[in-house]
């Protein structure tokens, strides 16, 4: 087995990239947030390493003596890495958007979100539903009105 | 059966074709499929009889035990023939119905006969999970059927209305459905009504549940408002779904499982109160309305809670009648819907405030009516009369529900007699309809004082159907013992009571008595009809059930609003914070309780120290940055560092992925950085800083703590443990990485490149808004504006040579680079357009090298498209967006599906040659120059994958760079925020 005795180098690592990511992906500017991400991604891929076991010797077979680290979180995180830069071009594209749309790349609240709120707060109806609603026509005013398309021709 | 059913389906498949083709003698044709699935049931009638009825399995889903069986036993070959013959009955009459022009018929006839069908499945099932699904299926097809008239309002809200309230009890049924399946260890409901689990506490909910089914579907009270306010589909669909057919699902179910479960209190006291409370309630509305249909549909309310109570009672006598009386029921109520349809259709009215004088006009239909009302009423010798004598004759025991009854049917003859009295009555009291009908009315012809218009008679297609139910009232009525013949075997299946009889004439006995003195009060109680009416509308005031039930949909939607108010905050960081909040508090908990490892190293290497501190610092100092290029540059700087810590764990193929990402990803932000202000806003959170900041570090503590922990939680040897044997077996490759990748776990890397795909066209169609890209920039196009990157006014312009613009010789005018005369003069650079020159072929060389090499050594398609991306990024950067277009004159979605479909497609050949999906194949040849050739075909999956980086980052470069570029010279990109840039920003991608 692989010795698994933490390294606190590593391990310290990881925490900051996840605070300090935290910190900038709570914020409102896109770009921040993209970089709060990026930092996240790169504690999380490091994570992946550290927890795989300690160092070793690239998997790479005839690469020489000794224990060698494990290929798997290694496949993991270069596909990672690769995905990684995708979203970043996706987000910077979405915050060029955004700024030729708002003239900034903040992300903001969604106004439905908070025009449903107010509504909900007044009792107001978001949506006109006519299973709630109180007209006062009776059956029979309603029965009035029902009449079905029938023949009156072929009497 | 299932032949039979699938019968029901083709029929409504084709039936909107059919109405096209034939307009509406098409019903003609689609009444036989209703009138097949009558003709089979009686053609098993002597074998169900003997109790050998056909039954029909077929496996559905055998892993979950979910089966098609179907079973034809007394009580489905009874429900089969209702629903076959009044729905072919109901089917020819729509076909003279309805106006050759009436609007949506092809969708009518489709979905009526569906519901024919699923009804058909529903009453046939023997699974109890496939009862279910016909029976939501019943519930579709007549919210559909209800809102055929989609344009009204009150159409609309009915359809809401019914669908609601049906699903909500059938959902509550599907609870009991599994609670009894579980209990009982079946679904097969012939099998747990013959063995039916007892006493426990989920029976008890489970018969609640189910029962909460048959009240909805059946109209009981509390939910029965909904068949009246059903009234609003066409005629022809409330005799059948809301009189014949449907309605009788929840009769249906209760006479199922009674036989199981009569004696528990709990179906008792459910049973008898909404039944009895139903009866009484339906009868007595239905007292007071003015509408034909209406004073129709209450009497169903009134009848079906009548036909629950005696099916679900217990007794056999009290079952047979309840039979009986479902069957009575499904022939008069039909028929009275039928031939008030034919008065509608000639009077254009059904108020029978309106009405008068129908009955001289329209003799044969106002038999039709007599016929049928009679039979409602319990006149002998009809059917009904039949029924009800057996009723009373069941209830001796039960003084209470007797009385009931009694009152009830005293209640149906009195709406009874008003029913025939106000269709077809000559009314001294009432104008003729003519007069108060102001368009061309065809109650104009039912008066011989009105205008001499031409005498019209209904079609007598339209009279015979509900002639022919009345008639059949009368024929079975004639012959009680047949009835008894053929009912009786599923009544005596009823565990408790004396077995019923039904008797034409049994003397005069205190049951005859009562008939008496019923018919006779229902008479004294119709004379004084207005009075009662007036009465009525004088004692009860408050809102009626479809009121209460609009409110309480109103206090649904409020409280659904307010939840959605509370919990939607529309804010990203709202959002986040949560899920990171329940992150540290769901990892961080157990976390806490973990002993931490005993053993620590403080690195594995020293130089670790030295990348870790470079990453810590460039994080800390990225969250104090304030200038956008600040932070992107310190990001790279952390990034960098990354690649050697992965360098040092022993991860050389991770190092040189990532140094290639950072580089690529810096070019990417300052590609968008040179649009967005040059300094993050001042404005955002200042006052939730110290909220963000102890978030962060709470996060960055359990992950650091997971980090400590994870490494000596491993119990198991590593699954990677063989992967460097497997890699060189079967992979044919020392890189075990890169096997791992194309061979081991080929397919997620496959999932992984899609995800690059989906990302690339993001990308470009949040560039290009309309199309997926844009044109290819060819240099030759742009030989005459020498403007690329123009920008600020070239202050070397008056040192410039004249001549560049004019080519002296064809040496002088020779180019490092092809398109390097379409920038701007001042943008221009002699070096880097000689280095690029140099540089490109040799990193496409060497990203090829990297592709080949990659199986055996550090590299593979990963990293050798982002070197060719690379290549790219420095060719643009020397000669801007032409020089792009010469480097690489493809369209990156081209690259990026040819990628795809060279990693997946040739996985699949290995399919064809016998192989799995993704699986290598090592070819080792000889070729006569090159030598000894040793191929793995996973290569071509490592080109696809290459193919799409590649792919990636064109599409990137030729959107956030190119595209941003001409817009930039051509002024397109908004300068101020507004509508007005919006519209053109959208102009320019138009």
């Amino acid at each position: 087995m692989i010795d698994m005795s933490p390294n606190l180098v590593l391990v310290v690592t990881i925490g900051v990239l996840f605070a300090a990511g935290v910190y900038l992906l709570l914020e409102r500017s896109l770009s921040r947030v993209l970089i709060g991400v990026i930092l996240i991604g790169n504690g999380a891929n490091l994570l992946f390493l550290v927890a795989g076991g300690a160092a070793g010797r690239p998997p790479i077979v005839g690469s020489g003596e000794g224990p060698m680290a494990d290929p798997l979180p290694q496949a993991m995180v270069l596909t990672a890495i690769v995905i990684t830069l995708g979203m970043t071009a996706f987000l910077l594209a979405l915050a060029y958007r955004s700024w030729q749309v708002n003239r900034h790349d903040e992300v903001q609240d969604d106004v439905e979100d908070r025009r449903i709120a107010r509504l909900a707060a007044r009792d107001e109806r978001a949506v006109t539903d006519a299973d709630t609603d109180m007209s006062t026509e009776t059956l029979d005013d309603e029965a009035e009105q029902a009449r079905d398309e029938t023949d009156r021709g072929a009497l | 059966m299932l032949l039979l059913l699938t019968l029901q389906v083709i029929a409504a498949l084709v039936a909107p074709a059919l109405v096209r083709l034939l307009g509406r003698k098409a019903f003609w044709v689609l009444a036989l499929a209703p009138a097949s699935a009558a003709a089979w049931a009686l053609s098993w009638t002597s074998a169900v009889q003997r109790g050998d009825g056909p039954t029909e399995t077929v496996e559905w889903i055998p892993s979950l035990g979910i089966e098609l069986t179907f079973r034809l036993d007394t009580l489905s070959w009874f429900m089969t023939l209702i629903v076959g013959g009044v729905g072919a009955l109901v089917l020819v009459y729509c076909s003279a119905y309805f106006t050759t022009t009436a609007s949506g018929l092809a969708r009518f006839a489709a979905v009526f006969v569906a519901f024919e069908g699923a009804m058909l499945g529903l009453v046939t099932a023997d699974d109890m999970l496939m009862l279910f699904v016909f029976w939501e299926l019943t519930t579709v097809t007549s919210y559909l059927l209800i809102g055929h008239y989609a344009e009204r309002k009150a159409s609309r809200r009915a359809a809401m209305q019914a669908i609601v309230i049906t699903t909500a009890g059938g959902l509550a049924m599907l609870v009991g459905i599994i609670l009894l399946g579980e209990a009982a260890g079946t679904y097969r409901l012939s099998a747990v009504v013959a063995h039916p689990p007892q006493g426990t506490t989920a029976v008890t909910v489970a018969i609640v549940c189910i029962l909460a089914g048959a009240v909805t579907k059946s109209a009981l009270i509390p939910f029965h408002f909904w068949l009246p306010a059903a009234m609003a589909a066409p005629t022809p669909v409330s005799a059948y779904l809301h009189a014949a057919a449907m309605v009788k699902a929840g009769v249906y179910l209760v006479a199922r499982f009674a036989p199981a479960y009569s004696s528990d209190p709990t179906w008792h006291g459910i049973v008898v109160v909404l039944g009895c409370g139903t009866m009484l309630l339906g009868g007595y509305r239905a007292l007071r309305q003015h509408d034909l249909k209406l004073i129709l549909a209450f009497g169903t309310v009134s009848q079906l809670g009548m036909m629950i109570v005696l099916v679900g009672l217990g007794t056999r006598s009290a079952a047979l009648a309840g039979l009986a009386m479902l069957g009575a029921h499904a022939m008069f109520k039909a028929a009275l819907f039928l031939v008030v349809g034919v008065v509608d259709a000639a009077t254009g009215t059904r108020d029978l405030r309106r009405l008068s004088g129908v009955g001289k006009t329209l003799p044969i239909t106002a038999l039709a009516g007599a016929l049928a009302t009679a039979s409602m009423i319990g006149l002998i010798p009809f059917a009904g009369y039949v029924a009800k004598e057996s009723a009373l004759e069941s209830l001796h025991d039960d003084p209470a529900i007797l009385a009931a009854v009694a009152v009830g049917s005293v209640l149906t003859v009195a709406y009874g007699l008003r029913l025939w009295w106000g269709a077809f009555a000559t009314k001294r009291a009432v104008a003729p309809a003519a007069v108060t009908e102001s368009d061309v009315s065809l109650g104009d012809a039912a008066h011989e004082d009105a205008a001499p218009a031409p005498i019209s008679h209904p079609s007598l297609l339209l009279v015979w159907p509900a002639m022919i139910l009345g008639a059949l009232g009368l024929a079975v009525a004639l012959l009680p013992q047949l009835g008894e013949h053929l009912l009786a075997p599923y009544a005596n299946t009823y565990p408790s009571g004396e077995p019923g009889h039904l008797l034409l004439w049994a003397g005069v006995t205190p049951t005859f008595v009562l008939t008496l003195a019923i018919l006779l009060s229902g008479a004294v109680l119709f004379a004084v009809r207005d009075r009662v009416e007036r009465w009525q509308s004088d004692l009860y005031r408050g809102p009626e059930a479809d009121l209460i039930y609009r409110r309480f949909m109103r206090r649904l939607d409020d409280l659904a609003a307010d939840v959605t108010g509370l919990t939607q905050r529309g804010s990203l960081p709202v959002y986040l914070g949560l899920i990171l909040v329940v992150f540290v508090l769901a990892v961080g908990g157990p976390l806490l309780r973990t002993t931490l490892p005993g053993h620590y190293i403080p690195w594995d290497d020293p130089a670790q120290a030295v990348f870790a501190a470079a990453a810590i610092a460039s994080a800390l100092l990225v969250t104090r940055a304030r200038r956008r290029l600040k932070a992107v540059i310190l990001l790279g700087v952390g990034g960098y560092a990354m690649a050697g810590l992965y360098l040092l764990h022993g991860a050389p193929d991770l190092a040189l992925t990532q140094v290639l990402v950072e580089t690529v990803t810096l070019v990417v932000f300052v590609l968008v950085l040179r649009r967005l202000p040059p300094y993050f806003s001042d404005r955002p959170l200042v006052a939730s800083r110290w909220v963000r900041l102890a978030l962060g570090l709470a996060v960055g503590v359990v992950v650091a703590g997971v980090a400590l922990v994870a490494p000596g939680a491993r119990v198991h040897l590593p699954v990677s443990a063989d992967f460097a044997e497997e890699a060189v077996t079967w992979g044919g490759g020392k890189n075990i990485v890169n096997v791992t990748l194309v061979d081991i776990r080929a397919w997620d890397t496959v999932g992984e490149i899609s995800v690059l795909l989906v990302a690339a066209t993001g990308v470009a169609s949040l560039v290009f808004l309309s199309r997926r890209t844009g044109a290819i920039f060819r240099a030759q196009d742009a030989q005459r504006d020498r403007a690329v990157w123009g920008g600020s006014t070239d202050p070397m312009a008056a040192l410039r040579a004249p001549e560049a613009d004019t080519p002296v010789s064809a040496a002088r005018d020779r180019e490092w680079l092809q398109a390097g005369r379409t920038l701007a003069p001042q943008r221009r650079s002699i070096i880097f357009e000689v280095v690029v020159r140099l540089l490109f072929h040799t990193m496409l060389v060497y990203s090829v090298f990297l592709l080949f090499s990659g199986h055996n050594a550090p590299g593979g398609g990963f990293a050798a498209g982002l070197v060719t991306g690379i290549a790219l990024i420095v060719r643009y950067l020397a000669g801007g967006r032409y020089e792009l277009g010469e480097a690489a004159p493809v369209q990156p979605g081209l690259l990026l599906g040819l990628g795809l479909f060279l990693s997946a497609g040739v996985g699949l050949v290995a399919l064809l040659v016998g192989g799995s999906v993704l699986e290598s194949w090592i070819l080792d040849f000889h070729l006569p120059v090159v030598g000894d050739l040793h191929l793995v075909t996973s290569l071509f999956f490592d080109v696809g994958v290459y193919l799409v980086v590649v792919g990636l980052v064109l599409d990137i470069l030729r959107s956030l760079g190119a595209e941003i570029d001409r817009r930039a010279e051509t002024g397109e990109d908004p300068v101020g925020g507004g509508a007005s840039e919006r519209i053109a920003a959208f102009r320019d991608d138009a």
